[in-house]
């Protein structure tokens, strides 16, 4: 069994869960196949509200496909397909009756990879609130664009340029613009995968720093292959392995859901602590 | 020259006993000679292949530039032999051209959008795409004498078919035809080169299929698809055998689309270049010059656009 770490290996951000918070995902013995491939098993885990819930573990663990499932980016996959609970507030998000266009209007999504549609800074943050419910006039639509830009901490760099192309602005200005992007639309959660592993670490920095302000006003799910960025940013951390079934199937596995604070200093499974503390992945 | 020892290139070794780069081993001389040969034969191969082209071009505008003036693309072609143009020719392949852009863009994008957009979702989808794909390899390779046939029959021939008679409409239907598969297959190409990324931010902001093709992917691939459009108009412009079976020929002008024999430019090259007196041979060459300039002017143009849909990314 594990042992804990005597010093802790990686600096806590700080953040810890907050009491009572309200569960906005609750997942429970959720199987992801593509095709006849049961690709990750057995998931339970709840994600609470204004939390920053970050998922790690080694390539192939399904911790990204995970991610996915909580906006229906899988639908989009040929042959793949969810079964067990996913629940977001209460109603089954696979629901018959449940369009996935609405969900993904809740449930935003950052990418690994910044991809800003090749539009100018103003369309892109627009694109979200041009088919939205609302109609927005000429000047509420300046306004969003605005706020949302300045809650992705984008828009004292690119006020003057609103018109220049997304493809123009540096790696990191372009994730940041990714965020305001998801932001602009309002969502109730912004699920990111690997949103800086595309990055150098000053643009890193000023991502992490962006999550804490955006946690106080929505819900994150933030995949990642840094440890200490999971450390850095999370109230929760999810850790997952990949596993080999009897049959010698690979798969995904949750081997581990709790407090960041705990997951890095005191784990639970000898897993866990071997990964956390680099003896494997 | 001064030759020391330490700067003879001839020197089997450097100054720190290591083997010169300069000494060639084995099999080195004879390679260098053989990539001398090589190139100097598909050097020669690619200058005999410009050859006839240069010629075309030299002739064409030798024997056509003097039949170019105003009055060439502004009068028609007199009874009498002197003077006169194309002008029924003109607006003949501009009617026969405009109809069949408006027939083949149109449908050839939609193939294009089912093939990259929808058809890869489903087995049957993709069956149903990669038999499009096959068919229209099979149309690109269609003798186009075929399609004219094909046209005559089913719309121009009264033995068979609807007996419409020649007219400008069937002559936009069968360039549609050679269209069709041009632009479905360029379109397809450039749909694919949107990257898969810019869709996904599309549908994880709550957009639909339908919008994200018509907001994101098709404003990302717009010069290329213009390109391959381009491409096909040059091909269609210059067709001539299937207009002689659609919409026969006219050497005046003919404003009817759906009714009557119109003109095209290459039909009155085709007629002019075997009239006996020298002014009807000169607005053949003339006609060529202006359907060769037209060809350069739109695949210059195509060029152009593509080079910008490279840079997007």
């Amino acid at each position: 069994m594990a042992t804990g770490l005597a010093t802790p290996l990686t600096p806590h951000g700080g953040r810890r869960p907050t009491e009572g918070a309200p569960v906005v995902f609750e997942l429970g013995g959720v199987n992801v196949s593509y095709g006849t491939h049961r690709a990750v098993r057995d998931v339970s885990m709840d994600i609470h509200e204004r939390e920053i819930t970050a998922l790690i573990g080694p390539s192939g663990c399904g911790k990204s496909t995970v991610l996915r499932c909580l906006n229906r980016m899988n639908d989009l996959v040929p042959g793949a397909s969810v079964s067990g609970k996913v629940a977001y507030r209460g109603a089954d998000l696979y629901g018959a009756d449940v369009d996935s266009i609405e969900v993904r209007r809740r449930i935003g999504m950052v990418f690994q990879k910044p991809n800003p549609f090749p539009k100018s800074i103003y369309d892109n943050v627009a694109y979200g609130l041009r088919f939205g419910p609302d109609r927005l006039s000429r000047s509420d639509l300046d306004d969003r664009v605005e706020a949302a830009l300045t809650s992705a901490a984008l828009w004292d760099e690119v006020k003057d340029k609103l018109n220049s192309s997304g493809h123009a602005l540096s790696g990191g200005q372009q994730q940041r613009l990714c965020i305001a992007r998801a932001v602009a639309v309002r969502p109730d959660v912004v699920l990111m995968d690997e949103p800086c592993s595309a990055l150098d670490p000053i643009a890193t920095a000023k991502i992490e720093d962006l999550m804490q302000k955006l946690a106080d006003e929505f819900t994150l799910v933030i995949v990642t292959h840094n440890m200490q960025q999971a450390a850095r940013v999370s109230d929760r951390t999810a850790f997952f392995t990949a596993d080999t079934d009897s049959e010698g199937v690979r798969h995904g596995r949750l081997v581990e859901y709790d407090a960041t604070e705990k997951i890095f200093n005191r784990p639970a499974d000898q897993r866990t602590e071997d990964y956390i503390s680099g003896r494997f992945g | 020259m001064s030759t020391t020892d330490t700067t003879d290139t001839t020197a089997k070794t450097t100054e720190t006993g290591h083997r010169s780069l300069l000494v060639k081993q084995g099999n080195a001389g004879a390679r260098a000679v053989k990539n001398r040969f090589a190139t100097g034969v598909l050097t020669a191969a690619m200058a005999i292949a410009v050859v006839p082209l240069l010629l075309i071009i030299w002739e064409v505008t030798r024997r056509g530039i003097g039949a170019i003036h105003w009055d060439f693309f502004t009068t028609d072609e007199p009874s009498y032999r002197q003077e006169g143009g194309y002008r029924a020719g003109f607006v003949g392949t501009a009617y026969v051209m405009g109809g069949a852009i408006l027939m083949s863009v149109p449908l050839g994008l939609a193939t294009a959008i089912y093939v990259v957009e929808y058809g890869r979702e489903t087995r049957a989808g993709r069956r149903l795409s990669d038999l499009i794909r096959f068919f229209t390899d099979v149309m690109t390779g269609i003798p186009s004498i075929f399609v004219g046939l094909f046209v005559y029959g089913f719309l121009v021939s009264s033995t068979g078919g609807l007996g419409q008679g020649f007219n400008a409409f069937a002559g936009s239907v069968a360039i549609a035809i050679i269209m069709l598969p041009i632009v479905a297959r360029s379109s397809e190409e450039m749909l694919k080169l949107v990257p898969d990324e810019w869709r996904n931010a599309s549908y994880a902001l709550g957009a639909s299929k339908s919008r994200t093709v018509l907001t994101t992917v098709l404003p990302a691939a717009a010069p290329g698809l213009a390109t391959g459009s381009m491409l096909a108009v040059a091909r269609g412009a210059g067709e001539t055998a299937p207009l002689i079976m659609t919409i026969l020929g006219s050497q005046y002008l003919v404003s009817s689309y759906f009714e009557g024999a119109q003109g095209a430019v290459p039909l009155q090259i085709y007629r002019g270049a075997r009239q006996q007196f020298e002014a009807g041979i000169e607005r053949a060459w003339g006609g060529a010059l202006s359907l060769f300039l037209l060809v350069l002017i739109l695949v210059v143009l195509a060029r152009w656009l593509g080079s910008k849909a490279n840079k997007l990314k």
